[in-house]
């Protein structure tokens, strides 16, 4: 079964091709052994009759075209399972990087996964508490989501995610299983250590999967990071019943070894070089995060992505935000007015959102207040700019009270401690807090009961 | 089936079979041991390409590829309403069947339920001449809808023989007819018919009716009319999704044909959850009754995503052929597209503008030509209605999706950006949609909701014009310094915007309004500022208007006048005369 083949015929940038092949199959996963000593695994990505075109995970450097043996596999690209994954790091294609041995796998499970038939889901509706108001009041966090954060470099996307984790309600109080799944692509190693020191602080370090491609690790192996730690996360969740969390993070870094590997296989690209099966690949990751009809567990995603430029319409932000439900973009302008976290509430969104909140799960008054926070917020800019026009004292009466409430919003409701934890009462009660800076008759996303219930003409 | 080459390369979705072989154009193919569906694009004396439907992977070169003599086609006949498939119409739940949770590929299936029995009333009898189309029994789909078996389009002749009206299933003989060559065949409550071909009709007239939605910036300002053709682009998070789910729930056509076309699985579970407790307000019964779902969500293959705008128009076109009016929802035609483009790119074909191919705008343009209003063969009328999202890239509309839609497409309803992010829904901008129907449909609009109403639609979109060029000088020197009747525009246009234009979709009088309050509201509205007028050319100052709450009350119309109270309007008449001469008596 097994013949080995020596040589290649051609290899350029990550991909290598071979003539001569039996019974190669597309998809498959090769084995090289370079001059017999370093061990290097590949994909098939097309195939010919006799001829392979084969993607190398790890740097092609040392293989020429003489000293490699390649062996075929019979399979597709596969990782082993098994409950005590939790707690423990793998590299960026899910073999085990902390010293503590092989893993006594369960199962085996192919990487790609299947997608999960729409008639088999479980719509989301449960809220996770984050304890930042922004998010909680007005992008809110349903088990089951995919919610990215966009963010741009320099900008404190990990501080962010690192404090969800830790204070989001995963299921510890309710007594129900949870675990992470970290999965870094490219990132700096002093990020990775942060989010370990992170999780060792906040105690979960043992419910936590860690797998990482750092910055120097070989770009082409990141774009399997990503699909290892979600075929992690889906059976933790619906084998064993957990609810879990995956950070992936940077997704930009994935995007742009995509790219890499798509050029040198000479496709035609789309937009900015990137080639036109982003939007499906990109897919094929985001929707594996869900809940399974007549499961305990769940699969809730945070890709953290950096926009390049800080540009929203960059194809990477912009085909995501097609697909995932929601964002949460951080915002440079308030980041620079020392506003933490820099949670720019206009372009952010949580679709799931109208699902969970509301008498049933959070309060009766969540939704109006959070459409008015909305309203009025999106006035304060324009209320500025003409500030800056005819200065602030020639505003109206009702002009200057936007200003006012815009600051407040930043300093007082988005902008909060990197270890304050608000519960969801006491971030509506400040919303309302917020809304009494305003004149009654500008709350026109409110109910009159419910105004009549929360606004105090008197306050 | 019989093979008729093996596998020599693969790439991804794209499978060759290499020399000259025997395939046809378009037919459908069984590809590889596992016998995925595979359908031929390109022949030639080299090799013949064929497209999968399903994920390729472990599939290895040497393997055979099977012949089916025919299309790709989808199977018509009862079973397909309240009913979800994948993008070949494979039935969802079916798969869920087989294969749990996750889709496995070659999951062997019947398109439509093989075993379940109808019960059938036969409408023809032995002697009876038959064309294609005529109908030949009745079978009760659904609660909703009475599906109608037809004749083919292709068969032509005299009924021999008749079955008893009673329970069959899709696949026993219901009449045989002998065709004009003397040869007898036997039809079923189902048939089949090629994706790809558009369904014969006798004629295509222009449509005068609206249809109708609910949804005021649709129905009052850019109105499509049955049969029509609207595109909705819009950026992420402007409420595309949103408006068509909005239009699939309350739009008064027969039948819905959502087919969710690279989007997201949790969409297509919240319209198989929402629209099974929903009920329609037309029949009384759930709104899934008369609808049918198409899903190739984003992780599904991108073959299939092509292929589903095809499978789904030709449902709506079976059902239209039965006398109905159809809407298809495609969300999103960009995703579409971009499987144009994947599938192109694969084949190594000449892109033309950023990356798509340059047949972009022919497909585009056959699909949105399938909708019309139509004279079928049996002398019904049906329509198919085409409302396409589009998701432009970056939400800049000038990229060549949005653009090669515009031109095949009569209504408009752009998407915003800044009133997505006020939560301004739905975020149709009043200043770049359109609706090319106003002039046809003026008469209906006439006749059935008020005579002034296509007068008073006029009126409000100029008001909406004046206060947007107003807008651009207040955001440089303020509000304070414009003389008092531009102020008066800037309320209205407040008005407008707050009590008309922007829907509460979950609010339960608000989410679907009938035309009937929509005129009113616009009535109201022109009243409130008649008078408005007036106090001012008696030179009253705006502060003094404003002073008072009737703008407040005018704009909480929406929710305050329940949709079956219109007689309410006439006490809203009366405020506004109190107001009138409340402020002239104190101040004059």
């Amino acid at each position: 079964m097994s013949i080995e083949y020596l040589g290649l015929d051609s290899i350029n940038g990550p991909l290598v091709v071979i003539e001569g092949v039996q019974d190669a199959a597309y998809d498959e996963i090769v084995e090289f052994s370079v001059h017999r000593t370093e061990q290097k695994l590949g994909r098939i990505i097309e195939v010919y009759e006799d001829k392979a075109i084969i993607q190398v995970f790890e740097d092609t450097t040392n293989m020429s075209l003489e000293n490699t043996h390649t062996k075929l596999t019979g399979h597709s690209m596969e990782l082993p399972l098994a409950p005590e994954m939790l707690g423990r790091t793998f590299d960026g294609i899910g073999r085990p990087i902390d010293g503590l041995g092989e893993l006594n796998y369960v199962s085996k499970r192919d990487i790609n996964g299947d997608p999960l038939n729409p008639v088999r889901r479980e719509f989301p509706r449960n809220f996770i508490q984050t304890g930042l108001s922004a998010i909680d009041a007005l992008t809110t966090l349903i088990r089951g989501q995919k919610l990215p954060i966009f963010s741009g470099n320099g900008l404190p996307h990990d501080k962010l995610a690192a404090q969800i984790v830790r204070q989001a309600n995963l299921g510890k109080e309710n007594n129900e299983d949870f675990g992470i799944v970290f999965a870094a692509m490219g990132v700096k190693h002093d990020v990775a250590d942060f989010f370990r020191r992170t999780f060792e602080e906040s105690g979960v370090i043992d419910h936590v999967t860690m797998f990482l491609n750092l910055a120097d690790d070989p770009v082409v192996e990141r774009l399997i990071t990503p699909k290892v730690a979600l075929t992690a996360a889906e059976f933790l969740a619906y084998d064993l019943g957990k609810h879990i969390l995956v950070i992936l993070t940077d997704m930009t870094s994935y995007c742009e070894a995509l790219r890499e590997v798509s050029s040198s296989k000479q496709e035609i690209p789309s937009r900015k070089g990137y080639p036109g099966y982003l939007y499906s690949d990109l897919a094929s990751m985001y929707e594996r995060a869900g809940i399974v009809d007549g499961k305990p567990g769940s699969v809730t995603q945070i890709p953290i992505l950096t926009m390049p430029n800080d540009d929203i319409t960059h194809p990477i932000p912009d085909l995501t935000g097609y697909i995932t439900e929601g964002q949460i973009v951080l915002d440079r302008t308030l980041a620079g007015k020392s506003v933490y976290p820099p949670i720019n509430i206009l372009p952010s969104l949580s679709r799931l959102m109208k699902g969970g909140i509301g008498e049933k799960y959070t309060r009766e008054d969540h939704q109006a207040v959070a459409d008015q926070l909305f309203a009025s917020y999106s006035k304060v800019n324009d209320a500025r700019s003409l500030a800056s026009v005819i200065g602030e004292d020639e505003l109206s009466d009702t002009d200057k009270r936007y200003l006012s409430f815009g600051e407040k919003m930043e300093n007082g409701f988005i902008g909060q401690e990197l270890d304050e934890n608000r519960t969801i009462l006491e971030t509506l009660n400040l919303a309302w807090d917020m809304l009494h800076i305003l004149p009654r008759e500008e709350l026109n996303r409110i109910d009159t009961k419910l105004l009549d219930k929360y606004f105090d003409e008197d306050r | 089936m019989k093979q008729l080459g093996t596998i020599y390369g693969i790439n991804g979705p794209i499978v060759y079979v290499k020399g000259r072989t025997l395939f046809q154009m378009s037919e459908k193919v069984f590809v590889g041991k596992e016998k995925l569906i595979g359908e031929v694009i390109t022949l030639d004396n080299e090799r013949t390409t064929i497209q999968v439907y399903e994920e390729t992977s472990g599939m290895k070169p040497g393997e055979p590829v099977y012949s089916t003599g025919s299309p790709v086609s989808v199977t018509l006949g009862p079973g397909i309403l309240n009913n979800i498939f994948d993008g070949i119409e494979r039935p969802l739940k079916t798969i869920a069947e087989l294969s749990g949770e996750y889709i496995h590929r070659g999951a062997d299936v019947k398109l439509l339920d093989t075993e379940k029995k109808w019960p059938v009333h036969v409408t023809v009898e032995v002697g009876q001449e038959v064309i294609g189309g005529t109908i030949i029994a009745e079978v009760p789909e659904t609660k909703t809808i009475l599906h109608k078996s037809m004749i083919p389009p292709d068969i032509e002749g005299r009924i021999v023989e008749i079955v008893e009206d009673g329970e069959y299933t899709i696949t026993e003989p219901i009449v045989k007819v002998q065709k004009l060559d003397e040869s007898i065949i036997e039809i079923k409550l189902a048939q089949e018919w090629p994706i790809r071909n558009p369904r014969p009709t006798k004629s295509r007239f222009e449509s005068s009716i609206p249809l109708v939605t609910g949804q005021r910036v649709v129905d009052s300002l850019f109105p499509i009319a049955k049969g029509g053709t609207a595109a909705i682009p819009g950026g992420f998070g402007t409420g595309k999704t949103m408006m068509q789910h909005q239009i699939a729930k309350y739009s008064d056509a027969d039948i819905i044909i959502y087919i969710g076309c690279g989007e997201r699985g949790n969409e297509m579970t919240e319209v198989l959850e929402d629209f099974s407790e929903l009920i329609d307000p037309k029949s009384g019964n759930s709104l899934m009754e008369r609808t049918s779902l198409i899903a190739n969500t984003s992780n599904m293959p991108v073959a299939a995503r092509e292929a589903s705008i095809y499978t789904g128009t030709t449902l709506a076109e079976y059902y239209r052929d039965m006398g109905y009016d159809v809407a298809i929802m495609a969300d999103s035609t960009s995703r579409w597209a971009e499987a144009l483009r994947e599938l192109s790119g694969r084949l190594e074909e000449m892109p033309a503008e950023e990356g798509f191919p340059a047949y972009l705008a022919s497909r585009i343009a056959t699909f949105y030509e399938r909708a019309g209003l139509m004279q079928n063969f049996n002398d019904t009328e049906g329509s198919v209605s085409i409302i396409g999202a589009v998701s432009p890239q970056g939400g800049d509309f000038s990229e060549p999706v949005t653009q090669n839609t515009k031109r095949f497409v009569r209504c408009f309803w752009g998407l915003d950006k800044a009133l997505a992010h006020e939560r301004h829904y739905p975020a149709v901008n009043w200043l770049d949609s359109y609706s090319e129907y106003i002039g046809d449909l003026a008469a209906w609009y006439r006749d059935n909701v008020s005579p002034d109403f296509v007068d008073n639609r006029r009126r409000i979109v100029e008001i909406l014009h004046q206060e947007s060029s107003l807008m651009d000088v207040v955001k440089l020197i303020g509000s304070d310094v414009l003389p008092d009747d531009q102020k008066l525009t800037i309320e209205i246009g407040r008005v407008i915007r707050l009590g008309f234009l922007q829907q509460n979709a979950f609010h339960s009088e608000d989410t679907s309004v009938p035309l009937k309050k929509q005129g009113k509201m616009m009535e109201i509205i022109l009243y409130l500022r008649k008078r408005c007028k007036s106090l001012i050319s008696h030179g009253m100052p705006m502060s003094l208007l404003q002073r008072e709450d009737i703008f407040t009350k005018i704009i909480a119309i929406k929710y305050d006048v329940p949709n079956n109270k219109l007689e309410m309007f006439d006490q809203y008449k009366n405020d506004i005369d109190e107001f009138y001469t409340k402020i002239m008596e104190k101040n004059a």
